[in-house]
C-alpha cells in the first residue's frame, strides 16, 4: 500500500499543472455546498471541499485523474462513472479483488465494502496521517462499522467470531492501539491484512491455520524462544497443521496476558465433554473431568494443546482432529528415546499391545513422578510395569529370556524390598536399571542391561563399586579374553539380588564363582573352610573373603588381596595372630593332584592303605570267627537245656517225695 | 530282684514248676569281677567321648551329605559341633593320662618293678605266647584244632588296646595342630595344615570302622556272647563264662587261690538293666555312624 502512494507521488509532479486546472473549473460548481441533485428520490449532496481535496494524496491529481469520463465534458455534465482506484492502485485492486470483500463485491452484495468504504473519497489522506481514516488508531472503527453486533453485516452474514470489535476492544492489542494509542500494535488489518482479507478456511488467508504463525511472528518475532519449552520451534511452521497454533491458545480477538491456562477453549470443549452420558462411535464414555484435568501436572495446559488440529471456528471444534495426541511434540527427546525403545517399535508396529505415552502417565489426570499418587512415582513403579509384565500377563507371554516371576522376584530382592518394604526412593525400580523411555530388550547392544553396559548401569548408583570393579580381573579393560567375562548380574542375579551379607548369598557364591572357575570351588570344598561353609557356616571365609568381591585381582598382581604383600594380612581378617607361615596354608589343596600336592597325594593313599590293610585282616578274622562262635553258641545253649533239663527233673522230684510225705 | 530269692525256698505250690524257678539259682551264684570301677568309668566315658568325637568329626567330613548337614543342624550348627568336638577331645585325653595314672598305681599296687608287670603274665604288651595263640585261632578257625585256651588277655583285645594308643596319638596330635594351627605354624610350614587334616580324618575314619565294626563284633556282639557282653561296663561275668572264654586264666586264678578274692554279689536287675540300656544305645550310636559312612563313601563321594 504504501508503496503504490511512493508510485502516486513521485508521478504526481508532471500532472500537477493540469490537474490544478481542472479542479478549479470542477470546484467551480461543486465548491459550492449547497449543491445538490436528485437520485432515487433523494437529495444528494455533491459539494466536495476543495480545501480538503487539495489536502489529501490526490490533491494534485486533479478531478479528472479519477472522473476521467468527465474530462472535456460540458456543463451539466452526465452522472460520472464510479471511480476505479485499481487504474492506478492496480496491485491492492488485484487483491482485493481476490479478498472475501471484493468477492462479495462482484456478486453484487451491496453491503460488501469498495475502497471509499474505508478510504473515503475527496479526503483521502496518507496512511501514516493521524487523520487517515486508514490510519492504525482508526482501524478498528473503520473496520468496526461493519463488524460489531447490531450492524447489518453482523447480523445477515456469516461470521464465526462474535463480539469482534468488543473483544477486540478489551484485548491487549485493542488496549494498546485504543487505550494506549500504541501505533504499532496489531489492529484488525495487521492480522487481516487490509486488501487481502480472506477467510481463515482459505489456505491462502494469512488466518489460516497454517499461516497464522508466520502472521503473528510478523510483531512477535521472538516468540518461538519463549515457547521453546514447550514447542520446539521450526515446528511451528513445519507442522502447523499438528501443533497447535498461535490461536488454540491465544483466541483471536480476546487475546490477553494471562488467560491461556483456563482460556475459554477449554470451557468450548466442556460445553460437550462436561455430559456423562457423552459417548464415542465405540461406546467409550467421551466425559473430561475437569477436576483431574485441574488436580494434574498439566493443569496449566489447554485441551486444545494436546488435542491439536481443533479448529475453533466450528461448531464442533474436535471434528477436525484426525490423530491422537502426541505427547512427544511437546516432550520432544522424551519421543525420541520412547521411538526407539522396544516400546515404541512395537507400537510403530501397529503392536496392539505395546504400550503408548497413556498406558503408562495415564491422560488427564497425569501427574509428576515426584508425586506419589503418579503411577510412575518410585515406589508405584513395579506395580506399573506388572501390568503387562507379571507372570500370565501380555508382555510375559512374549517373553523368550530367561528371566521369570520377575516382578514377584524384585519384590523379595534387596531392591524391592528397599523401595517397597522401607520406601527407599532412591533404590532402583524398574526403570531405574531399564530406563524409563529407552527400555531395550537385554540382547540389544544399545539395551542399558546388555551385558557390556550392565556396569554402567549398576554403577550410576554403585559408583563406588563399579570403580572397582573396572581395575579387577573381571573387567573387560583388565582381562582380554574371549571368555565371558562376569558382570554384576553374573554373580548378583538381575531381579532376585540379596542382601550380600545374607546368609543365602554368602554361602551360595562359591556355587556362583564355581560355575566359571569349577576346579578351584572343588577343591576349596575339599578344604576345611568349604567343608564348614557347606555346614551353613558363615564364618569361614569363602571366595571373597580372601580374593575380595569387586576387587580381584590376579594373585600375582600386587593390589591382589593374596599377593605376598597383602596375603598376612587378609589371614588376619579371620586369623588374627596369623603368620607368613601360617598363611601358606593352601586353600585349594587337594589330594587327587600327585604332581601338584605330592605329599597330600601320598599321605591320602598311605593312610587310605593302612585303612584297607586294617579292614581286611580285622574283616576276615572276624569272618572265620564266625562259623566258630555260632558252634560255641549251640553247644552253650544244648548245655543250657541240658542243665534246664536236669533242674526241672530235680524239682519234679522234690516235688513228688513232697507230695508223698503229705500222703 | 530279692522277692524271687527270697520266695525260693518254699515256692507255693500254686506258682507251679516255671523254668524262672529253675534259673534262679543262677542268680544266687556270685560273678568274677574283670574289670575294677576306675577301668569301667574309663571306658564309659571314652565311649560316650568316642562317640561325640566321632559324630561331630564326620559332619565335617562329610559336610557333602544331607545327613552331616542335618546333624550339623541338630547338633546346635557347626560351631556348637565343634565345641563338642574339642570338649570330648580334651575327655578322651583325660581318660588317657587317668589310665597311664592308673597304671602306675597299679604297679606300685601289685609289681615290685616295671619290667615285673610288662613281661608278666598279665601284661598287654603282645609277647610270643600272643604268637602261639594266633596260629591255634588260626587253626581253630579253620576246623583243624580246638579253641586255644586263652588267658587275661587275648591278642586281639590287646591289639585294640594299642590301636587306642596309636589312635590318641596320632589322632590327637594332628587334632592338636588343627585346634591351634597359627601356634604349630611357628615351626611347621602351612602345608601341615592340610597333611594334618588328611592324617587326622582318615586315621579317624579308621578309628571309628574299626571300632564300630571289628571291636562291636569281637568283644561285644559275638554270637556266644549275644546279645550283648557288657562286662567292660557291669565289671562282672559269671564264673562259667569265665571259664568257658578264657580257660587259662580261670585255671591260673584257681590254682593261685586268687579267684575266691575276685568274686563278688552280682549288680541288681535295674542296674544292669541300665547298663544294657547304655551299651545298646552306644552301639546303636556307632552303628549308625558306620551307615553314614558307607553312604557317604559309596552314595554320595565326590
Amino acid at each position: 500500500m504504501l508503496l503504490a502512494f511512493v508510485v502516486l507521488l513521485t508521478s504526481a509532479p508532471a500532472l500537477a499543472k493540469h490537474a490544478s486546472d481542472s479542479s478549479d473549473t470542477c470546484l467551480a460548481c461543486h465548491g459550492d455546498k449547497g449543491m445538490t441533485t436528485k437520485r432515487g428520490g433523494k437529495t444528494v449532496s455533491l459539494h466536495v471541499d476543495g480545501k480538503k481535496f487539495g489536502g489529501s494524496v490526490h490533491g494534485a491529481v486533479g478531478c479528472t485523474g479519477c472522473h476521467a469520463d468527465l474530462e472535456g465534458k460540458d456543463i451539466p455534465h452526465p452522472k460520472p462513472a464510479r471511480v476505479v482506484c485499481g487504474s492506478c492502485h492496480s496491485s491492492e485492486q488485484d487483491l482485493y479483488a481476490k479478498s472475501l470483500h471484493g468477492k462479495a463485491v462482484a456478486r453484487g452484495d451491496q453491503l460488501a465494502p469498495r475502497c471509499v468504504s474505508c478510504h473515503g473519497n475527496h479526503d483521502i489522506l496518507p496512511v501514516k496521517d493521524k487523520r487517515s481514516a486508514v490510519a492504525p488508531l482508526s482501524i478498528p472503527f473503520v473496520c468496526g462499522k461493519c463488524h460489531q453486533e447490531g450492524t447489518a453485516v453482523a447480523k445477515s452474514r456469516d461470521i464465526p467470531q462474535h463480539d469482534i470489535l468488543a473483544n477486540y476492544t478489551e484485548s491487549i492489542h485493542g488496549e494498546a492501539v485504543l487505550k494506549k494509542g500504541l501505533t504499532v500494535a496489531a489492529t484488525c488489518a495487521s492480522c487481516h491484512t487490509a486488501h487481502s482479507i480472506l477467510p481463515h478456511t482459505d489456505p491462502n488467508s494469512s488466518i489460516a491455520r497454517r499461516n497464522i504463525a508466520a502472521t503473528c511472528t510478523k510483531c512477535h518475532g521472538q516468540i518461538e524462544s519463549v515457547h521453546r519449552k514447550i514447542i520446539r520451534g521450526e515446528l511451528w511452521e513445519k507442522e502447523a497443521n499438528v501443533l497447535p497454533a498461535c490461536v488454540d491458545c491465544h483466541q483471536p480477538h480476546k487475546v490477553r496476558k494471562a488467560f491461556y491456562d483456563m482460556g475459554m477453549a477449554n470451557a468450548d470443549c466442556m460445553r460437550c465433554h462436561a455430559n456423562p452420558n457423552l459417548k464415542a462411535h465405540d461406546g467409550r464414555s467421551m466425559l473430561v473431568n475437569e477436576n483431574e484435568v485441574a488436580g494434574s501436572r498439566h493443569n496449566k495446559i489447554a485441551c486444545s494443546q494436546c488435542h491439536s488440529e481443533v479448529n475453533a471456528s466450528k461448531n464442533r471444534p474436535c471434528e477436525t482432529i484426525t490423530k491422537k495426541v502426541d505427547c512427544s511434540k511437546c516432550h520432544e527427546a522424551v519421543g525420541e528415546d520412547y521411538g526407539r525403545s522396544i516400546h515404541g517399535t512395537l507400537t510403530a508396529k501397529n503392536d496392539p499391545v505395546a504400550p503408548g505415552c497413556r498406558e503408562c502417565h495415564g491422560t488427564h489426570g497425569i501427574l509428576g513422578k515426584a508425586d506419589p499418587r503418579s503411577p510412575t512415582f518410585a515406589t508405584n513403579v513395579p506395580a506399573l510395569c506388572s501390568k503387562c509384565h507379571s507372570e500370565g500377563k501380555k508382555a510375559a507371554l512374549r517373553y523368550t529370556g530367561a528371566q521369570h516371576n520377575i516382578i514377584n522376584n524384585y519384590t523379595e530382592s534387596i531392591h524391592g524390598k528397599g523401595l517397597l518394604e522401607s520406601g527407599l526412593t532412591v533404590t532402583a525400580t524398574c526403570t531405574g536399571c531399564h530406563t524409563a523411555h529407552r527400555i531395550l530388550p537385554a540382547k540389544d547392544p544399545n539395551s542399558t542391561v546388555n551385558e557390556k553396559n550392565i556396569p554402567a548401569t549398576c554403577g550410576r548408583c554403585h559408583n563406588g563399586i563399579q570403580e572397582q570393579f573396572v581395575n579387577s580381573v573381571h573387567s573387560p579393560t583388565v582381562t582380554h579374553t574371549d571368555k565371558e567375562l562376569p558382570v554384576c548380574s553374573t554373580c548378583h542375579t538381575a531381579h532376585t539380588i540379596k542382601r550380600t551379607d545374607e546368609t543365602g548369598f554368602q554361602l551360595g557364591i562359591m556355587n556362583t564363582c564355581g560355575r566359571c572357575h569349577g576346579e578351584i570351588a572343588k577343591s576349596y570344598f575339599e578344604t576345611y573352610h568349604g567343608k564348614v561353609s557347606r555346614l551353613g557356616y558363615t564364618n569361614a571365609a569363602k571366595c571373597f573373603d580372601c580374593h575380595g568381591s569387586h576387587d580381584i585381582a590376579r594373585i600375582a598382581d600386587p593390589r591382589s588381596h593374596l599377593s605376598r604383600e597383602h596375603v598376612v594380612q587378609t589371614c588376619q581378617k579371620c586369623h588374627a595372630n596369623a603368620t607368613r607361615r601360617f598363611a601358606g596354608y593352601l586353600t585349594h589343596a587337594t589330594h587327587h593332584d600327585p604332581k601338584k600336592y605330592p605329599i597330600l597325594f601320598y599321605a591320602f593313599w598311605g593312610m587310605t592303605g593302612l585303612l584297607v590293610g586294617t579292614f581286611i585282616i580285622g574283616g576276615v578274622h572276624t569272618l572265620l570267627w564266625l562259623p566258630r562262635a555260632f558252634e560255641m553258641r549251640r553247644e552253650l545253649k544244648k548245655a543250657e537245656a541240658e542243665e534246664e533239663a536236669a533242674l526241672l527233673a530235680e524239682a519234679e522230684a522234690a516235688d513228688a517225695s513232697g507230695k508223698e510225705k503229705e500222703q | 530282684m530279692s522277692s524271687p530269692q527270697n520266695q525260693h525256698p518254699n515256692v507255693p505250690e500254686s506258682i507251679g514248676h516255671s523254668s524262672s524257678e529253675g534259673g534262679t539259682p543262677r542268680h544266687l551264684e556270685k560273678e568274677f569281677v574283670r574289670f575294677r570301677p576306675l577301668e569301667r568309668a574309663l571306658h564309659a566315658t571314652m565311649v560316650v567321648s568316642f562317640l561325640s568325637l566321632a559324630a561331630t568329626g564326620m559332619t565335617l567330613k562329610f559336610s557333602y551329605t544331607p545327613w552331616a548337614r542335618a546333624l550339623s543342624h541338630v547338633l546346635g550348627g557347626f560351631q556348637t559341633a565343634g565345641y563338642i568336638h574339642r570338649f570330648a577331645a580334651v575327655c578322651m585325653f583325660g581318660v588317657f593320662v587317668t589310665h597311664l595314672v592308673s597304671l602306675k598305681n597299679l604297679r606300685k599296687r601289685k609289681y615290685p618293678s616295671w619290667t615285673n608287670m610288662i613281661l608278666g603274665p598279665n601284661s598287654m604288651l603282645p609277647t610270643l605266647k600272643d604268637g602261639r595263640e594266633f596260629v591255634a585261632t588260626m587253626k581253630w578257625f579253620l576246623g583243624k584244632g580246638p579253641r586255644p585256651k586263652y588267658s587275661r588277655w587275648t591278642y586281639w583285645e590287646k591289639f585294640d588296646y594299642f590301636a587306642v594308643f596309636w589312635g590318641i596319638f596320632i589322632i590327637g596330635s594332628t587334632g592338636l595342630t588343627l585346634w591351634f594351627p597359627i601356634l604349630f605354624t611357628r615351626i611347621l610350614p602351612g602345608w601341615f595344615i592340610n597333611l594334618a587334616t588328611i592324617i587326622h580324618s582318615d586315621e579317624a575314619l579308621l578309628a571309628t570302622g574299626f571300632i564300630f565294626t571289628v571291636h562291636f563284633f569281637n568283644t561285644h556282639l559275638r554270637p556266644e556272647k549275644f546279645p550283648m557282653d557288657t562286662v567292660v561296663f557291669t565289671g562282672q561275668m559269671p564264673l562259667a563264662e569265665l571259664k568257658r572264654d578264657k580257660p587259662m586264666e580261670y585255671e591260673n586264678l584257681l590254682h593261685s587261690g586268687e579267684l575266691k578274692e575276685k568274686l563278688a554279689e552280682p549288680h541288681p536287675e535295674v542296674v544292669v538293666k541300665m547298663i544294657r540300656a547304655f551299651a545298646w544305645c552306644a552301639l546303636a550310636a556307632g552303628f549308625s555312624i558306620v551307615l553314614g559312612i558307607i553312604y557317604a563313601m559309596i552314595f554320595a563321594y565326590r
